[in-house]
């Protein structure tokens, strides 16, 4: 193997690599689906039937897009400076309890003003908790990535010690937190779009699947069209040229992290304020993990990423309704090609470059 | 003496919950120290408390079980190495995807196998370590107060892949401070090029670490399978790889104060369990999760330089690119 760096044209590096490794991504589940004795023809099947086959399908795959849409731009814009942010997962439980915080403790207010604040305690809370590690990176060099994983378990018992002892629902053996009011939630999209003259089944799909459309964006102007995004790629780039240039790595590294967990925070706002109407345990369920695989696949774009979300969507909503089906294939196979992905699309990238670029020497030649 | 037989169950049951974190935190040592860094240990655990659960049944015997723990963690641990020696792939991505790959084979295998949610079928027998008790330790209980008490609870009867455990600690810490192999590998870890410069192979010392690595994982996940519990249970390893990990850090990437940092971590579960729901005088009820977070908490205060200095590795995480 050479050491040079592989360089393949724009097109070829930010559509072709993604969706080769995507590929083998999806073979590999397939082989593990034939490994447990089904037919993954049938299974892939039944996965986009369930998925896309029907308008409730669809609503529900929008509603895991939304969590994916967020914890997926979390780690892109953590990745544009240069950083690796694995504490999506806390970031979000952090977020989760302002929100609950604000939804049960400022509950006579009128929703008008409640629901905006109670985001903004998701946001403020998720950018607090990636803002630790990032200051800890920027001031003392403690490395982003170990205190990010020490502080997603710190989250974790957080969570458990607050809901079992400090704001769990009286008299209730779940860990839970009592209902948020009814003005305190978000916007159903059923009941959205009803006056519009849409008739959709009742889903989990909310108002918040709007949001991560406008954080979508926002990131997009954020990252590409904005005085901060260049300095943040340029921090990402190479950390040193940017300080010759007038920017403070260190800042940006705190600014680019706490950015990243109120990111992160919307998945709390999807899950407790649009959808379980409390806050339960374990509710950030893997998706911070799985926003990884979706900022490798999205090559960090919120273009890519929005479509990565989509792609997970559909794994996720069409695996629920091929588990019910196929119970032998639970919805841990997303988990599965979550975890290839990453690897294919992220530690493997230089694999996957050689791959795509002797394809394309091999097009030409014919 | 009611103390003494208070204390030596604490202890005893300190000494059980730190054998995973030791086998975890001795492969993490092996791997970083060789450059590597290592965040799926979490995840090859997990794959080799599963193989170990389900060969130990198949076969009725845990030492199968062992092997089959062994060589499942090895595979992963060569998957690691293939993204992150061979292909120069990112570490930290490679590890996140190990965990997860893990979390989610392991319940579809054990479901589509066995059908009871993930789990493998309780092991019995053979299919488990039994206790071992070393010599004198009923007569020494009953001669000698405090110390007999002790011998017997603490050390004695345990199962053999404790003393195994232990006994990988003296050997890493030996290795890699007192022969050649070890100081070729500590020299990869800091200076790879003068490695290669010497006609050393990087790659090869570096896949060997990882080997190593994976073998101690799987110790480490079958000790979980096959001796704590009776069976393989989805997600049991829960965050023990990360606190082997923050053990690694806290003892600066040296053998005998990671096998400290264990005994602590492991004493600080066993306390934890110990007081749920006890209410001491002057405190009042003790939040169990504090002292669960513990671990995490100091880990995060010694990083930031509050207490001592870390000092990783030079080479750890960067991959080797040889010189035209």
């Amino acid at each position: 193997m050479t050491a040079a760096p592989i360089t393949l044209p724009r097109w070829a590096d930010a559509g072709l690599v993604p969706l080769v490794s995507v590929a083998a991504a999806l073979v590999v589940a397939g082989l593990v689906v034939i490994g447990i004795g089904e037919s993954p023809l049938e299974a892939t099947a039944l996965l986009l039937r369930g998925s896309l086959g029907s308008a409730e399908g669809l609503a529900f795959t929008l509603y895991y897009t939304t969590n994916f849409i967020f914890t997926g731009l979390a780690v892109a814009v953590a990745f544009h400076a240069g950083l690796f942010n694995i504490g999506g997962e806390g970031q979000a439980t952090i977020a989760g309890i302002f929100a609950a915080l604000a939804c049960l403790w400022l509950a006579p207010l009128p929703g008008i003003l409640l629901v905006p604040l109670a985001i903004l305690a998701a946001a403020a809370g998720g950018a607090l908790y990636g803002f630790i590690p990032g200051w800890l990176q920027a001031t003392r060099g403690s490395h982003v990535v170990i205190t990010t994983i020490m502080l997603n378990f710190i989250a974790a018992t957080l969570l458990v010690y607050l809901l079992v002892e400090k704001i769990g629902k009286p008299g209730s053996m779940q860990p839970e937190t009592p209902d948020f009011a009814k003005h305190a939630i978000l916007t159903p999209m059923h009941q959205l779009l009803a006056p519009l003259g849409v008739t959709l089944p009742a889903t989990p799909l909310n108002s918040a699947f709007l949001l991560a459309l406008a954080c979508l964006v926002a990131v997009w102007a954020l990252i590409f069209r904005s005085r901060l995004g260049y300095a943040i790629r340029t921090t990402g780039a190479n950390p040193r040229a940017a300080a010759y240039a007038g920017i403070s790595p260190a800042r940006i590294t705190m600014v680019a992290m706490a950015i990243s967990g109120a990111l992160a925070g919307g998945l709390a706002v999807n899950e407790a304020m649009g959808v379980q109407h409390r806050l339960v345990l374990d509710f950030t369920g893997g998706y911070g993990f799985v926003g990884i695989a979706v900022a490798l696949m999205g090559r960090g774009h919120p273009v890519g990423v929005a479509l990565a979300a989509f792609l997970f969507g559909i794994l996720y909503q069409g695996g629920a309704e091929l588990s019910f089906d196929k119970p032998t294939i639970t919805r841990d196979m997303v988990v599965v090609i979550g975890g290839v992905i990453i690897l294919f699309a992220g530690a493997l990238d230089g694999l996957f470059r050689r791959v795509v670029a002797s394809g394309l020497r091999l097009g030409r030649v014919l | 003496m009611e103390w003494v037989q208070t204390l030596a169950v604490i202890l005893d049951s300190g000494v059980r919950l730190s054998i995973p974190l030791l086998c975890a935190a001795m492969a993490g040592l092996w791997s970083e120290r060789a450059g590597v860094v290592d965040i799926g240990l979490e995840g090859k655990m997990l794959v080799a408390a599963f193989a170990a659960g389900v060969i130990a049944y198949q076969s009725g015997s845990a030492w199968a079980g062992l092997g089959a723990g062994m060589l499942a963690a090895i595979l992963l641990s060569l998957v690691h190495g293939f993204a992150a020696i061979t292909w120069r792939g990112n570490q930290i991505v490679s590890g996140v995807a190990i965990n997860m790959l893990a979390a989610g084979l392991t319940v579809i295998l054990g479901n589509a196998w066995y059908g009871q949610g993930g789990r493998t079928p309780s092991l019995e027998g053979a299919a488990r370590f039994p206790d071992i008790a070393l010599p004198f330790a009923a007569a020494a209980r009953q001669s000698i107060p405090v110390i007999g008490t002790l011998y017997d609870e603490v050390v004695s009867g345990h199962a053999a892949l404790v003393y195994l455990a232990f006994a990988s600690v003296a050997l890493t810490a030996f290795v890699l401070k007192r022969t050649r192999f070890g100081l070729r590998l500590r020299a990869v870890g800091e200076n790879p090029a003068a490695v290669d410069t010497a006609g050393i192979s990087v790659a090869g010392l570096r896949y060997a670490a990882v080997v190593i690595c994976g073998a101690l994982c799987g110790l480490g996940g079958t000790y979980l399978a096959v001796s704590q519990s009776a069976g393989f249970l989805p997600h049991m390893t829960a965050g023990k790889g990360f606190i082997a990990l923050a053990a690694v850090i806290f003892a600066n990437w040296r053998p005998v104060p990671a096998l400290w940092a264990c005994l602590l971590f492991g004493m600080l579960d066993a306390v934890a369990i110990r007081l749920q729901g006890v209410s001491l005088p002057g405190i009042g009820l003790v939040p169990v999760q504090a002292i669960q977070a513990l671990p995490y908490l100091m880990t995060i205060i010694l990083l930031a330089g509050f207490i001592g200095r870390s000092t990783p590795p030079k080479a750890s995480g960067l991959p080797y690119v040889k010189e035209r």
